[in-house]
């Protein structure tokens, strides 16, 4: 994966398949402790405590076309080699919180990426799950709910293209008004 | 600046012109967005069939995502399901070859043979 929104966009593909209704993305980039925080919140179905200890392993899946999943286990790579890591908080019937922690300044952390592709990626393809995105920079903050945007649009569907490219360029614009206080 | 507002003139504008597409049984496109697919281009090829649907105004056109598709060597892959004929699967896509396969394929009906998996298979 070349950056961090590519991550996220594959992160979030376990909530749709754990049958979240709602997924809040949520990026913290904390430069006065040198953290940069990431957390996907969900409503899925939730893992047992035997579960969670496992899924960070490249040889545990629950994928039946085959024996590997390497989605969370290569983020954990990525995290553990910048000083941070992954932690996982589920339980079951309740959802899931998988929160990752690099290094802010680490010279092996992967920028941030676009993360406006990586959103209207996820809404115009699952335009029946709600998604709320939190962004917070020592500038600024960015916040995005799509439950809003829902309410603003009445009967027309949220993956209309028109709509998804206001989405994007909303959170574009959002995005580079908060940049700048330390260079994602 | 984009504000909330935007959104009630573009469904005022979005609703005089699209009768919205219930039932209509409309063209399919299925974007392999497993870990592998992500990893090799998934999403600039997913993003580049969205603004082709956007750009021609392509009102029964559907793209959507999946998991991993199976060929995690031939990624990014992407199928196209049209009405009464046979799914298409399409491999090692780019947005350029998306942009053929939209003019090509989903509008005049004649799948890119070239990008085809059955075209790389037999390479």
């Amino acid at each position: 994966m070349e950056d961090i929104s590519l991550y996220i966009l594959d992160l979030v593909q376990n909530s749709v398949a754990a049958g979240a209704t709602l997924i809040e993305i949520s990026i913290t980039e904390d430069i006065q402790n040198d953290r940069l925080i990431l957390s996907i919140k969900d409503n899925g179905r939730g893992m047992d405590s035997q579960t969670v200890k496992r899924v960070t392993d490249p040889f545990y899946t629950t994928r039946t076309t085959r024996r590997v999943g390497l989605g969370l286990s290569l983020v954990e790579a990525a995290a553990q080699a910048c000083n941070g890591g992954v932690y996982i908080f589920s339980q079951p019937g309740k959802g899931t919180e998988v929160r990752v922690e690099f290094e802010y300044h680490h010279i092996d952390r992967p920028p941030l990426g676009s993360m406006e592709q990586t959103l209207v990626t996820l809404v115009a393809c699952n335009p029946t799950i709600d998604f709320v995105y939190t962004h917070t920079t020592p500038v600024g903050r960015v916040y995005f709910d799509s439950r809003e945007v829902r309410q603003k649009l009445g009967e027309l569907p949220i993956n209309h293209p028109e709509v998804i490219e206001w989405i994007k360029e909303y959170i574009k614009e959002g995005i580079d008004e908060i940049s700048g206080g330390g260079g994602a | 600046m984009k504000t909330l507002k935007e959104l009630e003139e573009i469904r005022q504008r979005a609703l005089e012109s699209v009768n919205l597409r219930k039932e209509r049984n409309g063209t399919r496109v299925v974007v392999g967005m497993g870990t592998c697919g992500i990893a090799a281009g998934a999403r600039p090829v997913l993003l580049a069939f969205l603004e082709e649907v956007k750009k021609r105004n392509l009102q029964d056109v559907i793209v959507t995502q999946t998991g991993c598709i199976g060929v995690c060597r031939l990624e990014p892959m992407a199928e196209v399901y049209r009405p009464g004929e046979e799914k298409v699967t399409y491999v090692k896509l780019t947005p350029e070859k998306v942009r053929r396969i939209v003019a090509e394929h989903i509008v005049n009906g004649r799948p890119v043979t070239e990008f085809t998996i059955g075209a790389a298979d037999q390479q």
